[in-house]
This record gives C-alpha cells, structure tokens and sequence, in this order.
C-alpha cells in the first residue's frame, strides 16, 4: 500500500530526498514531464486534452515534522531542536530514526522513581531532552551521527481497521495529501494538470511559493491532512474536523481564505455526487495555498484536506474511508475545473 | 462625496467578500477612467491616463482597501448558538454590545458565557452570535458565513462617524479623485484592493501585476487628539496626514516630500505622520518584484476598528484636493 510506504519514510523539512524517489517511481509513467526545481520540489505536467489549456496546480507536500541534531554531549548523548510545530509533550520516551543511515535512538526519560512531586506536573522543554543512541562515548556517537542530521519518528504503518478503515501512522500531514495527489494522476483531464509535492512546508509554506512562481497556475489546489479534534469535549465547541466525515474544505484558515467559487464547486460536487464533506474550523492553521494564491498576480486557491487526529506527533489516525472520498471529490471537482467562470 | 461615502461604509465588505463593494466603485468610476479590469483575487484596477512612459510620465499606482473587519462562523452548536473567528484585528471589547450584520441581511447579536470574574477580559472563543433562531433545525447560517458590524452612518456636520472608514474612506477619496482629476501627464492605476485586514494580500499580487514606478496607499491612521489617548501628533481636522513611518514601513522621502511640498504650493493643510501600530498596503506594495517608491496618505481617524470610526470631513476633502494636484502634475523631482 502506497500511504504505507509514504507514511514510514523519512522526510523531515529540508531533507525530502527519500520521499521524492518513492513519489517519482509511483508517477513517472503517469505524466508527460516532471522536474526537481532548486529547492526540491518534484513539479510534474499532466497535459490537457482541450485546446484552451488552463493550468491547475494541486499541490501536497512531501515534507513532515521532525527534529535535528545540534549537540553531541561528551559521553554521547544528542541534543536536538525541532523542525516545525512540535509539542514538547509528545516527544518523551518515543523512538526515532536518525539520518538516511536509519540510526536509531530514544528520547531518553528519567524514572519517575527519580522525579520530585512538583517535576510530574511541568513539562519537561525540548531543550533538556536529548536522544539516545546508546552510545559509550562522544567519539562513538560522531561516527554514527553528524551535527545536522535530521531524526524521524520510528513508527510503523498499521492498519486499526473498524467500519471507518482507520490506519495509523506517522506524518499522514501531509502524506495523507501526497498518496490523494499520485492516486489523481491517475485520470486524464481536459486542463494542464501541474502535480507539485513540495518541500518545507512545515517550516513555512516554503516550497510552495516557488512553485507557484515557476508554474504561474490559473487555479490552485492544496491537498493536506488536517488538523481532527473530535474527541468528547466539556463545552459544545468545533472538533475543528471530525474523523469519518469525509474530506474537509477550507472556507478561511490564517494564511488563505478560499476561492468562493471553488469551494462552492467542491461544495455542489460533494452533493450531486453524494460524497460526505465537512467544512474545516475557520481560522485555524495554514497551508501551501497561503503562500500559491499570493504568486504572481494572485492565484484562486482552495484546500481540500483529509482529516487526521494527533498530527505532528509520533502517531497519527486517519479514515482510509475519508482518504478515498477525498480523492473522489477531488476527482470530479477537477473535471468542472476547466469550464468554471472564474471573471469577477 | 458625503453621499458616496455613506454608500460605501454602509457596504457589506469582510476580507474575502467584497463584491458589493467592488460592484459599487465600478458604479461610481465608469466613465472616468480608461480602463477597467479585475484581477484574480478581485483587485478592481482602473487605468487612468495613456502617456507613454518616460522621465515624467510616471506609472502611478494608489491604493486603497475594499475589505473590512468582521467575523466568520467557526461553529454552529446543538441551540443553535454560533462560534466565531474574528476576520482582521477585532478588539472583543467592541463586539460586546454589538450586532453584526450577515451579507442576506440577517442580524445577530453577540453574547458572551459567563465571566469567571467580573473583570475577566472577554475573549472571541467565549462569544457567540445569536440570530435569534429557537433551535438548530430553524438555523440558515452556517460554518464559513460572514458578518460585519451594523452601524448606521452618521453625518455630525464636520465630523462623520461610521463603520469600515478603514477603508472605505480611502475608497471614496479614490473615486472622487478619478472622478475630478481632468488629465494627467501620468499612468494612474486606481487599485481597490481585497484581504488587506488579514495581511495586505491584495496589495501584494495587485502591485506584481500593474507593476508602478510609484505607489500611494490612502488609509487611516490613528490619532492622538482625544482625552488621555496615547501620545500621537496626528488631530482630526489638521489635514490628511503625510506617513514617515509606520510598524510594517519608512515612506520612500521623495514621495513624502513631494506629498508635502504640492500640498505646500496649493495652500493645502497637511500634517506627518509617525504611526506605533498596524500597517497599509504600501508596505506589500514597497517590496513588490525589484522594488516601489511608496508612500501613504492617511485620513486621520478616531476609533480604528470600532463599529463608530470617525473623520473630519475637511482631511477627506483636502486628501482628494492633493491627490488631484499631485497626478496633474509632472513629475519634477524625487525618485533617484
């Protein structure tokens, strides 16, 4: 299974390499061209059956949070930072893997044997952990790891199965959206399909905008995995997103606020189709639309997102039932694309 | 012009939704320009003037923001209460008491969940809007809507108090200027400009795509001429105000100099401006492909951001008075 294979490799910000090649063998026979720009991203050209071509760019992105070594300790252990929005709670006592050598380690945690009453109520800062590679020495560390190594979460990709074909995983934000895209390429359309997976995202929204540049779209989509809070909660309050019930439309988050006419098309596409859809939490998160609608002269931009519980942590859930109804909305949203009146 | 500016203040305009404003310029300016167009993300750019380029012929760009502050619903709960996200800088002290206004015309007033202490700041995330529906099942709003402010313009003789003078205002001293402004030596692009409340991104692909030598925001700016208000040189009634500095610019020198010696030379009132808080679009405008010369004109205003803005009717006429005097002239001096 492809998300299986997506969702296990390694691909923190700046350092999607792993996640491009397992894109590029899944598309390359799929499109007429495809390149690698300057930053990273793999831009891949479907071209159009009709004359009047216009360009769609939908956009995903390969990379995924993770951390980065800055400090060997002398007797061996890794200092580390975050790469893009992590919790510091998340962190303790997980596994990862450590550069393309695949060097495990472990978030080291002290035991709660040794904890002081009033430590078990604080959260412990990023900046105290370090990983453990169990190493004897500082010399041994250094010639398993460089400073600058980036670390993933070591976390396999398994099915949890049940009516919504629950799957967990890591970083389904955003290979949730890179597995929709591929599954797109599948189709032809009438319009020049720009398929772009970008680069650092997570950092901000970084790859995207010089895609956008380069390809010069007339209509953008986003493909994410988003945000899903739908836990019981005290107050009636918005789940943000809600797992099962089907692809989520963004109307406005903190860095876009979508096309009306796009997500009206999304919006009658779901209904005469019969395809469940939600709207997404307004106000809440950014994606690559935030940085495509603002290229050039503007872009109309909308996000379509699959939704995920516990993004940017070690283990996420998603509804392989929501994944596919993204892409079935996507599917038919697209092939309106090319007719919508888009003049004011 | 009191009319047109009570028309579009009275607008329903939120960042995303101002096609009703747009509707309304394009009204006011058709047959007062060369050309009209609108750009992607629903830029109005009208064209005035058809001199080749040149030493002074200049490609002159003013903008001002069609889009106002309001609210967007984020949540409808199972009584049929709606959460809301705040569109643009909303102050919460301003919504309690207020009603807000959807674009079908529905009324909602804002509620609030009870304080923990009586002092408690209020926050959006414990606010609603209540349209008054019984329960869910007789609800029509739904996530994604948007409301404004209601508030009625109010014409106090020399002053004028409304909503959405942020920027409206600007917008009427456009169109008055393209409207009075006979011929100019210049290339004048009059851009109306979206989703600037939510981070200047109109400006930001309008000004990519005119692509101006020169670049003039009209907004308003804050001031400091009220009992105990923040120390702020800038009064309602001195004139429309020259911008040196504000958080997210340094005005290009020449344009503010210039600004300053054509209000000089027409007898015009005019004061500077150096503003703490909040931008315009002139800085998305000023770091646009390889750079503009951008400065702003700002209409002084009490209350920015509150359903009751108010101006002195005389900076809004002194404002269009410069403008016209400054796009009738060559362009003698400044940008090197």
């Amino acid at each position: 299974m492809l998300l299986k294979e997506l969702s296990e490799a390694f691909g923190v910000s700046g350092h999607e390499g792993a996640v491009r090649q397992l894109i590029l063998d899944a598309i390359k026979d799929l499109v007429d061209e495809y390149h690698v720009d300057a930053l990273g991203n793999l831009i891949a050209l479907k071209k159009g059956s009709s004359k009047t071509h216009r360009k769609v760019m939908v956009a995903a992105h390969m990379d995924e949070v993770g951390l980065m070594i800055m400090y060997i300790e002398k007797e061996g252990s890794l200092r580390f930072r975050p790469v893009g929005g992590i919790d510091d709670r998340v962190l303790l006592s997980k596994k990862v893997l450590i550069s393309d050598n695949k060097v495990p380690g472990v978030i080291g945690v002290k035991p709660i044997h040794l904890l002081e009453p009033k430590a078990r109520q604080q959260v412990m800062r990023v900046q105290e952990m370090s990983i453990d590679i169990g190493a004897s020495s500082k010399e041994e560390a250094e010639r398993l790891v460089k400073i600058g190594d980036y670390a993933a979460f070591d976390t396999s990709f398994s099915q949890v199965s049940g009516e919504w074909r629950t799957v967990k995983g890591k970083a389904f934000d955003d290979r949730a959206g890179c597995a929709v895209l591929i599954e797109l390429l599948q189709e032809s359309y009438p319009f020049d399909f720009y398929a772009a997976f970008t680069v650092q995202e997570e950092v901000g929204l970084r790859g995207a905008r010089v895609a956008a540049y380069s390809i010069a779209p007339d209509v953008a989509f986003a493909l994410e995995g988003t945000i899903c809070d739908d836990l019981p909660k005290k107050r009636d309050v918005s789940p943000t997103t809600a797992l099962g019930a089907g692809p989520a439309i963004t109307i406005m988050d903190r860095s876009v606020i979508a096309d009306r006419r796009l997500v009206d098309l999304l919006v009658d596409t779901a209904q005469k189709h019969g395809i469940p859809y939600q709207f997404k939490q307004p106000g809440l998160g950014g994606t690559d639309a935030g940085a495509i609608h603002l290229s050039r002269e503007g872009v109309p931009s909308a996000v379509v997102a699959v939704p995920s519980r516990y993004i940017h942590s070690p283990m996420c859930l998603l509804s392989l039932n929501d994944l596919d109804n993204t892409v079935r909305l996507m599917r038919e949203s697209l092939a309106k694309v090319q007719e919508l009146d888009l003049s004011y | 012009m009191k009319a047109l500016i009570k028309e579009l203040t009275e607008a329903f305009g939120p960042s995303g939704c101002e096609d009703t404003v747009r509707q309304i310029i394009k009204g006011h300016i058709a047959g007062h320009v060369d050309e009209i167009r609108v750009d992607p993300l629903g830029n109005l750019i009208a064209l005035k003037g058809q001199a080749p380029s040149g030493a002074e012929a200049r490609k002159i760009m003013l903008a001002a923001h069609m889009d106002e502050i309001g609210v967007m619903i984020s949540h409808v709960d199972e009584k049929g209460f709606l959460r809301f996200t705040p569109i643009g800088g909303v102050n919460p002290l301003t919504l309690l008491g207020s009603r807000v206004v959807f674009a079908d015309g529905t009324i909602g007033v804002i509620g609030r969940e009870k304080p923990e202490t009586p002092t408690e700041f209020p926050t959006v995330d414990k606010m609603f809007v209540d349209v008054g529906a019984p329960d869910k099942e007789h609800l029509t709003r739904k996530v994604g809507d948007m409301a404004v402010f209601v508030r009625p313009f109010a014409d106090l003789g020399q002053r004028l108090t409304a909503k959405a003078f942020d920027d409206r205002i600007g917008c009427a001293v456009l169109v008055q200027t393209a409207r009075e402004l006979q011929t100019t030596p210049h290339n004048v692009y009059f851009v109306f400009t979206v989703q600037e409340e939510v981070g200047l991104r109109g400006a930001l692909t309008s000004a990519f795509g005119v692509e101006p030598d020169v670049a003039i925001a009209v907004d308003v700016t804050g001031t400091g001429d009220t009992p105990e208000a923040h120390p702020m040189a800038v009064s309602l009634g001195a004139g429309p105000a020259i911008k040196v500095k504000d958080r997210g610019m340094l005005a290009h020198p020449g344009i503010k100099n210039w600004m300053a010696e054509t209000a000089e030379r027409l007898g015009l009132p005019y004061q500077f401006e150096v503003l703490e808080g909040g931008t315009t679009d002139a800085m998305a405008i000023q770091t646009s492909r390889a750079g503009v010369a951008a400065g702003v004109l700002s209409i002084p205003t009490r209350y920015v951001h509150s359903p009751s803005e108010m101006v002195d009717y005389s900076d809004v006429q002194n404002a269009v008075k410069l403008l016209v005097g400054l796009l009738s002239a060559p362009f003698a001096h400044i940008i090197a």
